[in-house]
């Protein structure tokens, strides 16, 4: 079941709350496998919405039902109060960046860019000038002359950009058209890619498996797990209240602390805490950054407010991977529970902590999200040969 | 990686293959088309050019090499017309079946030549199955005599025989093209007809000329369907070559007219193959 949360817009640019596109209860087997079930979706115009999940979720065969490349097995989709999902691809007004670009190799940049224009008949004066248009929005202008084969990996990216903008369409699907790149250029395109995305206003559907790209370029992440919507919500709020256990492990490192609830306190071996939640075993996710070494100070004013919803600990350390910026601790605690904490570098640099000595943790209670428990591994789906995105 | 013995082994038997079965012969043809023969039936070794001359000048030879030239290239048309068609469905349209299709298209290259000629010419003959069967559905009251003995007959059954050389190459640049780009064009909202002629047909331009090439040259060089089903206005030039070297014994003017065929194949498929680099972009 999905758990769709009320749109939470971070960005600057607040996308105006008329739904553009509709995904209703759509479906899709190929033969005995289901690779999606009973998706759910309003995406908003002017959105900036990602569909991510692992190889092999369904992402693509979502994104493809939208682009009129496949057709769902139930379920409709509807656009600005039109039936989409019964128009052949050529007739939506939707357009697509493919994962490997797709250009056209007998044509040169510029005729790549011009074939929308060309193929709907548009005046030439027309074609040429959106074409010079569209080439300098993204910065392509010195290479109209070219192929697609004599430019980078990274070039053929912003012509496969300007080939769908130039004919305005309503809505824009991208399958993974970062996956290709290198780090420094994705990194550089992510932001690129949000701030064009701003610029024309359009509703971006952004496919990818990549959970960091996600959070930095999304309005929206819709989580897709074997098929099934797992979670739809702004990035802040996925990764700080994920719903699942799954979202929590796959957005994000997580410790997941398996707890019984007892007349309002949360028993995790040796940790306690007070939840609000009626008696029985509950899975909570505490980030690892949300753990900190306890202060001495903070030990001595055990009077301050937040010192009562506060868990303390003492834990042995077991290992330390330095992260530059952070630190990554796996820790032990008196009750043999292994957790992860993450805390800036200079907390420990003067620590030469022998590995024995017990050192005190703390962190707050309000950190320790309850989360449903769904598997990590998709294997809900037998036999799925359909494999993502490959 | 290899020792050089095993090297030797490997590439030597293909090379003196190459030379004793083809270039020798090659060579000995280049020199027989110099040389001339004499009243007794004697070959002459005399070194000029008058076997090109008689060539160019007698105009049987340059005749029947145009009609050739024309019999070929309404094969090479035709069996595109069939071929491309096919080759289009089976890689587009065929789903599941489409494995099946190809050993179907396939299966006639394993029955010989011969057979396939011969049957067409119980098609076609004056009491054969065509002629009998427009007799019995009153369309003709005569047997038609163009279909066999003719120019006609011998085209039928070269595109009959060749549209297979023209499918494979097609057929192998369709599956070539990369199917994202045709749901790009659809995605940028080609119609399939738009699709077709700006996307697929070039992209596989390669193909064609391949097939273009097998077609219209198999057939430039073909003498045992003209000589069972073209009767006298359906003759080729291979069928002057074989009396050359066979009942006229004139080896050397023989020679000539392979010579200037085998420049003219070799012309054409150097002039294709030079196409199809340019169009291909793979």
């Amino acid at each position: 079941m999905a758990t769709t949360s009320e749109p939470a817009f971070t960005s600057s640019s607040k996308p105006s709350s008329a739904s553009l596109l509709s995904i209703r209860s759509v479906a899709k087997h190929f033969g005995k496998n289901i690779v999606l079930r009973d998706i759910s979706l309003e995406i908003a115009e002017g959105e900036f919405l990602t569909i991510l999940g692992e190889s092999g979720s369904g992402k693509t065969t979502l994104l493809r039902i939208l682009a009129g490349f496949e057709q769902s097995t139930s379920g409709e989709v509807w656009m600005s109060g039109e039936r989409l999902d019964t128009e052949p691809p050529y007739r939506r007004r939707v357009n697509t960046v493919f994962q490997h670009y797709a250009l056209f190799p007998h044509m040169t940049v510029e005729q790549n860019v011009g074939y929308g224009l060309r193929v709907a008949k548009r005046p030439v004066a027309e074609i040429q000038s959106r074409v010079t248009e569209a080439l300098a929005k993204v910065k392509m202008s010195a290479y109209a002359k070219s192929k697609p084969s004599k430019i980078s990996g990274g070039q053929q990216q912003r012509i496969a950009l300007a080939r769908a903008l130039v004919n305005r369409p309503r809505l824009l699907l991208l399958d993974e058209p970062l996956s290709a790149l290198d780090a420094n250029l994705r990194r550089q395109m992510q932001v690129e890619l949000k701030a064009l995305q701003r610029e024309v206003g359009i509703t971006f559907i952004f496919v990818t498996h990549d959970q960091d790209e996600a959070m930095v370029m999304s309005d929206r992440i819709a989580l897709l797990r074997s098929g099934e919507l797992e979670q739809v919500a702004s990035p802040r709020e996925i990764y700080s209240r994920p719903a699942t256990s799954y979202t929590a492990q796959f957005i994000g490192h997580t410790n997941l602390l398996r707890a019984d609830v007892r007349q309002g306190t949360a028993n995790c071996g040796a940790l306690q805490w007070p939840i609000p939640l009626p008696d029985g075993a509950a899975l909570f996710s505490l980030r690892p950054e949300c753990i900190r070494p306890a202060s001495a100070s903070s030990s001595a004013s055990s009077a301050s407010p937040i010192n009562a919803a506060t868990v303390r600990f003492r834990a042995k350390l077991r290992d330390q991977a330095f992260h530059g910026a952070t630190e990554l601790l796996r820790v032990e605690s008196d009750g043999g529970l292994i957790l992860s904490i993450r805390t800036a570098s200079r907390d420990l640099a003067n620590s030469q902590t022998p590995i024995d000595d017990p050192l005190e943790f703390e962190f707050s209670a309000a950190d320790a999200i309850p989360v449903r428990e769904t598997s990590l591994t998709s294997n809900s789906n037998s036999g799925s040969n359909n494999e993502d995105g490959v | 990686m290899f020792s050089r013995a095993y090297r030797t082994a490997i590439t030597v038997p293909p090379l003196v293959w190459v030379a004793v079965f083809l270039l020798v012969p090659y060579l000995l043809m280049f020199c027989y088309s110099f040389w001339s023969v004499s009243d007794s039936q004697a070959i002459v070794h005399s070194w000029d050019l008058d076997n090109y001359h008689e060539l160019l000048t007698k105009p049987v030879y340059w005749q029947t090499l145009l009609r050739s030239m024309w019999i070929a290239a309404r094969v090479m048309f035709f069996s595109m017309l069939l071929g491309y068609p096919l080759a289009y469905f089976l890689s587009f349209h065929a789903g599941g079946r489409k494995d099946l299709y190809y050993q179907l298209v396939i299966i006639p290259l394993w029955v010989s030549y011969l057979v396939r000629a011969y049957a067409w010419k119980t098609i076609l003959g004056t009491d054969g199955v065509l002629n009998t069967l427009l007799q019995y559905v009153h369309l003709t009251r005569h047997p038609l005599d163009f279909l066999l003995y003719s120019p006609f007959a011998v085209v039928l059954t070269l595109t009959h025989i060749y549209t297979p050389f023209t499918f494979l190459p097609i057929y192998a640049s369709l599956e070539h093209i990369p199917r994202n780009l045709v749901e790009a064009s659809d995605d940028l909202g080609a119609t399939p007809a738009q699709t077709f002629w700006r996307v697929i047909l070039p992209l596989s331009i390669p193909g064609v000329l391949a097939g273009a090439t097998f077609a219209f040259v198999l057939s430039l060089g073909d003498f045992l369907a003209p000589l069972l089903l073209g009767g006298p206005s359906g003759i080729m030039i291979s069928n002057i070559v074989v009396s050359l070297f066979g009942a006229a014994y004139n080896w050397p003017l023989g020679a000539a007219i392979s010579l200037c065929m085998l420049a003219l194949v070799l012309g054409l498929i150097f002039f294709s193959e030079r196409l199809e680099k340019k169009w291909s972009f793979q």
